[in-house]
């Protein structure tokens, strides 16, 4: 980290962070997805961390994907220390060496003495990521365009006839091929034993082209609540934070069916080769710690990651919704709810991916 | 003798002369040159590189390698395979943790699910006879199918990639479809902004400065916005209830239950990719038509020619080197466009460009990614080789 | 040449024509001419006199604003370029840049939709006439000037036109080329005897090639008359200064009888023919350098010249002298044997006869 100033500017911004670093000793550089996600782990993480150690944060912002990641692995050019990913790329990551491996045993001890790996909910902890919360892929739709019996199923989103009118669907195979067969029929808890074998996914699909010629595809999370605010369609598929924003701070009429919700985390993982592992790890377990978790549920209605964080989960930043309600994790929410399977969709997220675009073209 | 000499000495002269002054043009251009070569011929030969060139297996399991070179495909394996695989997979991991899930990533590639099967065989325990301990562990490495995808990508050196660009099952084939389709809209878009472009490019090189300076502006309007917003708005127009649908509505003109889709198709790709391509058609074109003396048309005239005939024979033959360059630009420059598709062509906004940024993001499978950019790169190569033979490189003009 | 255009004067007549662009000034003034069949006309002026208009409006390209124009009695203005059968040879030549040479010169015949054969022994034709046969698949780039000139001359002949414009053709060419295809056109014209309207701002050329000449300036024709006439008998101080080298002395005009006018200039009184003047009016009398003789032995008007200049040409001396309140008046004389020495500062005796003077407008 030698560097003379005239070099660190030609090699431009991304080594001035790492000069900076070797500057002030105690500072990391930690990416996220932005907007009001970023924002609420700047309150809840980053604030009591920088407070409490000394230690400063870089943060900043990046749109998924490994690919920036695997470009500073391999150069050997660290600047991002830890990376908010989804827990498919977790384990792709880690597969192809790009995370550092963490011993989740010694994270922090929940707040009620629970142990780490006792505390965590099932499937937060993989080799190399930490999951900060669960965020949940839910149906919604809009109460005013429904004027008799209102949705309450995932059947009801497959049903045009009942509730007629298009239907949002993110242009990937993962999630949709899921609510196809739990519309069709299958229980949530045999989802993935169905989807494994090869009439199972001729079913999902079988399903879906029952409302191909509705569908309206997204691809960003934001698009949905703008085709339901738009009118383009009246029921579409979302990640629920961002129907309940629109929800509650505009009182727009979206309401989310819980019925058939696919959790998924979000995880903290590091990069490998960071100069700053040490920082990165203490950064990673105390935002995993069980007052920030159920701190950052002020701020975004997405479900700590720890069990021992339910219980202190408050209001909302406005001071009067109640955010449990709002959970994913929220046991009411929880009746027929699945966790994305990301073992499964490690080994087969190619295959069906690629099937899933072949039919979408046809 | 002396004349020789004499020659030679001036020659000298004149090469030392000449060195000063190349050695100063070549200082000139030396930083264009690092940045060309760095920015642009590097990762492309960097590119064709990973298309055809992966060491993972052939590096870390040699005899492996070796072995699936001379096996005949049919089962059982030869022990002495079965030995080699895991020893040498055991012992990619004590050389480095991630190696095994990293190649079996790659097996897994080829054939689904193997990564679950193979990681098992670095994490156990496993004695002699290796076949058979195998076995034990799963039965899928009684079967063909797992060896012969590790087989597959065990050689350092092959074309695989391009191979599975076209995978077997009928389901899956998307690739050349892609491929088709791409070809498809960016020629079709470069049609249309021929059509749109032609008549405006003629307007501003035939209008008065004032006014032709003014739809300059209008003209370019589209570079100065975001690709986003651009993309947004044309959204915003033409969605189901958009602009435009609810203005037709409003008067009178269709009815709100027949409002025509306008959004989340092939128009609406159309659209969106011809408004941003224009400009790269209109300037080109504007240059030449800026250049074509009103003497051709006239003489064209004198000489018997309708004004069509002027036109068509006369006219539009000097406009080809510039439509020709906006062509080109265009077409290539929509062969890798992607995100204003995605967004605004629903099913059908999914072009070959989206397939490329999927493995370089999603799965990380660069050397499939860089295959298709390599026949994505040759085709547009064939293009130019195409223009150059019809037209000429030579005759076109860019702005 | 004057017999034939008499035979059929109004072979092209404008009548009362006149043309503005901008609605405020007329470039070109009630223009009335009349040329005859065969005749070869050269329209003269320096630029922005309005000749180009003029032939333009010949053309067809631009529209009279008012006045009428006929060709071969039938009334044109309304008849569009492609439909008026006239040839025509532009500035530059405008060949056709992507066209073979044998292409360029078919181009008239395959719009009039002639048979293959025809047009090929038309272009062959073409070719002799303008002595470029064996040039056929060459490009227009591939040609000299002198080559493309002919070329020209030969598509705007090829499909023998009523009438031939040519404006400007030889203004791109260096002066031996242009001497050399005055000559050619001359001839051209001589053989087929087609009627030529001929712009060019070259008074040189004008002289060589035409039978008659209408010299504009300001929108309007000053003079319209045959080579000789135009230089020996200017109508106005205009066509006098513009038509070849002219001495002009300035004066008042005392009296005029028998076409004869008294003009009392400063430092002297002489008699001069009275072409457009009017008595006690000032004027400017104009004589050619090469009729004042130097030591006249018999001569009308004599006076004392001061020597300013003497300038060697070869075959010819000039000699700048001051006279009659003029320091710009030029004297010519032959180069000859024993010849007499002219120094500056001497005196000279200089001489003209009465009708070498011309009295025109001041």
């Amino acid at each position: 980290m030698k560097m003379t100033k005239g070099l660190s500017v030609l090699l431009g911004a991304a080594a001035a962070i790492g000069l900076t670093a070797a500057a002030h000793a105690g500072q990391i550089t930690v990416i996220s997805w932005g907007g009001a996600y970023t924002n609420s782990q700047v309150k809840a993480y980053q604030e009591p961390w920088m407070k409490k150690t000394g230690n400063t944060i870089v943060s900043a912002d990046y749109n998924g994907g490994l690919a920036e990641i695997k470009a500073q692995v391999q150069s050997g050019n660290v600047t991002w220390d830890v990376v908010d990913v989804e827990t498919s790329e977790a384990i792709s990551g880690c597969n192809d060496g790009l995370f550092e491996k963490i011993d989740a045993a010694k994270l922090p001890k929940g707040d009620n003495g629970a142990g780490p790996l006792d505390d965590f909910v099932p499937g937060a902890i993989t080799d190399c990521a930490i999951a900060n919360i669960a965020y949940a892929n839910v149906i919604g739709y809009d109460s005013s365009k429904f004027t008799g019996d209102k949705p309450t199923k995932v059947a009801d989103f497959f049903d045009l006839k009942k509730f007629p009118g298009k239907r949002g669907l993110k242009k990937e195979a993962k999630v949709n091929l899921e609510f196809a067969l739990m519309a069709d029929g299958v229980a949530s808890a045999d989802v993935y034993k169905v989807l494994a074998t090869k009439e199972g996914v001729d079913r999902a699909f079988k399903k879906l082209e029952t409302i191909k010629s509705s569908v309206v595809w997204w691809e960003a999370g934001a698009q949905p609540p703008q085709l339901l605010a738009s009118g383009e369609v009246t029921m579409t598929t979302a990640y629920n934070g961002r129907l309940f924003t629109p929800a509650v701070k505009e009182n727009k009429p979206f309401v989310i069916i819980w019925d058939g919700q696919q959790q998924v985390f979000d995880n903290w993982a590091i990069v490998k080769g960071t100069k700053n592992k040490d920082l990165a790890l203490d950064f990673v377990g105390f935002s995993t710690s069980t007052k920030p978790l159920a701190d950052q549920a002020t701020y975004i209605p997405y479900g700590p990651a720890r069990k021992s964080s339910a219980p202190f989960v408050g209001k909302f930043e406005d001071g009067k919704t109640d955010m449990a309600p709002h959970m994913p994790t929220n046991p009411d929410n929880m009746k027929n709810a699945i966790v994305q399977d990301v073992k499964f969709w490690a080994d087969h997220y190619d295959e069906l991916n690629e099937r899933f675009v072949a039919w979408i073209g046809k | 003798m002396s004349l020789a000499i004499d020659q030679n000495a001036l020659t000298a002269r004149l090469a030392k002369a000449e060195r000063r002054g190349k050695i100063r043009a070549f200082l000139l251009v030396a930083p264009l040159l690092a940045f060309v070569l760095l920015s642009f011929v590097i990762p492309i030969a960097n590119l064709v590189t990973q298309a055809f060139y992966g060491d993972l297996v052939s590096s870390n399991m040699p005899k492996t390698t070796a072995e699936l070179a001379t096996w005949n495909g049919t089962m059982p394996v030869p022990e002495s395979l079965c030995e080699s695989f895991v020893t040498e997979f055991k012992a990619a991991k004590v050389k480095d943790a991630a190696l095994p899930t990293r190649i079996a990533t790659l097996v897994n590639r080829e054939f689904s699910g193997s990564l679950s099967k193979l990681r098992p065989v670095a994490n156990n325990e496993l004695s002699a006879p290796y076949c058979g301990a195998l076995a034990k562990l799963n039965d899928e490495w009684t079967k063909p199918e797992i060896w012969n995808a590790i087989k597959i990508v065990s050689p350092s050196v092959s074309p695989r990639f391009f191979g599975s660009i076209r995978p077997e099952t009928e389901e899956n084939k998307i690739h050349l479809a892609l491929f088709g389709r791409t070809l498809y809209v960016a020629a079709a878009v470069t049609l249309f902004c021929a059509l749109l472009g032609f008549p405006i490019g003629f307007l501003l090189a035939h209008l008065p400065a004032r006014t032709s300076n003014l739809l300059m502006i209008i003209v370019l309007l589209p570079f100065w916005t975001s690709l986003l917003v651009r993309t947004t708005a044309w959204i915003a127009l033409l969605q189901q209830n958009g602009v435009i649908n609810d203005t037709l509505v409003a008067l009178g003109l269709i009815a709100d239950d027949q409002r025509p889709v306008m959004m989340y198709n092939m128009f609406a790709t159309f659209v969106a990719m011809t408004h941003v391509l224009l400009p790269f058609m209109i300037l080109p074109l504007y240059s030449v038509m800026t250049g074509i003396k009103p003497n051709f048309v006239r003489a064209a005239r004198s000489l018997g020619a309708t004004p069509f005939t002027a036109f068509w024979r006369v006219y539009f033959p000097l406009t080809i080197p510039g439509l020709g360059a906006g062509c080109l630009l265009v077409f290539i420059l929509a062969i890798g466009y992607y995100i204003t598709p995605a967004l605004v062509g629903g099913q059908s906004g999914q072009l070959i460009s989206n397939i490329i940024a999927f493995h370089m993001q999603k799965t990380l499978n660069w050397p499939l990614a860089s295959a298709i950019g390599t026949l994505l790169l040759a085709g547009v190569l064939l293009l130019y080789w195409l223009y150059n033979r019809l037209v000429g490189i030579e005759k076109m003009k860019f702005a | 040449m004057a017999a034939s255009h008499s035979a059929d004067a109004g072979f092209v007549r404008f009548e009362a024509v006149e043309k503005t662009y901008d609605g405020i000034n007329l470039v070109v003034k009630s223009l009335n001419l009349s040329i005859g069949r065969g005749e070869f006309l050269t329209m003269l002026g320096p630029s922005g006199s309005g000749k180009t208009t003029t032939l333009m409006m010949l053309a067809g390209f631009e529209s009279a604003t008012s006045g009428e124009i006929y060709l071969d009695g039938e009334r044109i203005n309304n008849i569009p370029p492609h439909k008026r059968g006239l040839g025509m040879v532009f500035q530059n030549y405008a060949l056709f840049p992507h066209m073979s040479i044998a292409e360029n010169i078919a181009f008239p015949l395959q719009v009039r939709h002639l048979g293959k054969a025809e047009i090929a022994e038309r272009v062959r034709k073409a070719l002799d006439m303008v002595q470029m046969s064996g040039l056929d698949a060459r490009k227009p780039a591939q040609l000299s000037g002198g080559q493309q000139q002919r070329i020209a001359l030969a598509r705007a002949l090829v499909f023998e036109p009523k009438l031939l414009l040519m404006d400007e053709p030889l203004g791109a060419l260096d002066k031996q080329l242009r001497e050399h295809m005055q000559y050619e056109i001359k001839h051209l014209h001589e053989r087929l005897g087609i009627t030529i309207v001929y712009v060019t701002h070259d008074q040189s050329e004008a002289l060589t090639m035409s039978d008659r000449i209408a010299v504009f300036n300001d929108g309007i024709i000053q003079q319209l008359a045959a080579p000789a006439d135009l230089y020996e008998k200017p109508d106005n101080s205009f066509v006098a200064q513009f038509i070849g080298e002219n001495n002009r002395i300035a004066g008042r005009v005392v009296s005029i009888t028998n076409g004869k006018a008294r003009i009392d200039a400063k430092g002297g009184t002489f008699d001069a023919l009275a072409v457009k003047c009017t008595a006690g009016q000032s004027t400017s009398v104009s004589i050619r350098p090469e009729r004042v003789s130097i030591d006249p032995v018999q001569a009308d008007i004599v006076f004392d010249a001061r020597i300013e200049e003497v300038i060697y040409l070869g075959d010819h001396i000039r000699i700048r002298v001051s006279v009659l309140g003029s320091d710009e008046f030029v004297v010519k004389t032959p180069n000859q044997n024993n010849q007499r020495k002219f120094n500056s500062g001497d005196t000279l005796r200089i001489g003209w006869a009465v009708e070498d003077g011309r009295a025109l407008d001041a």
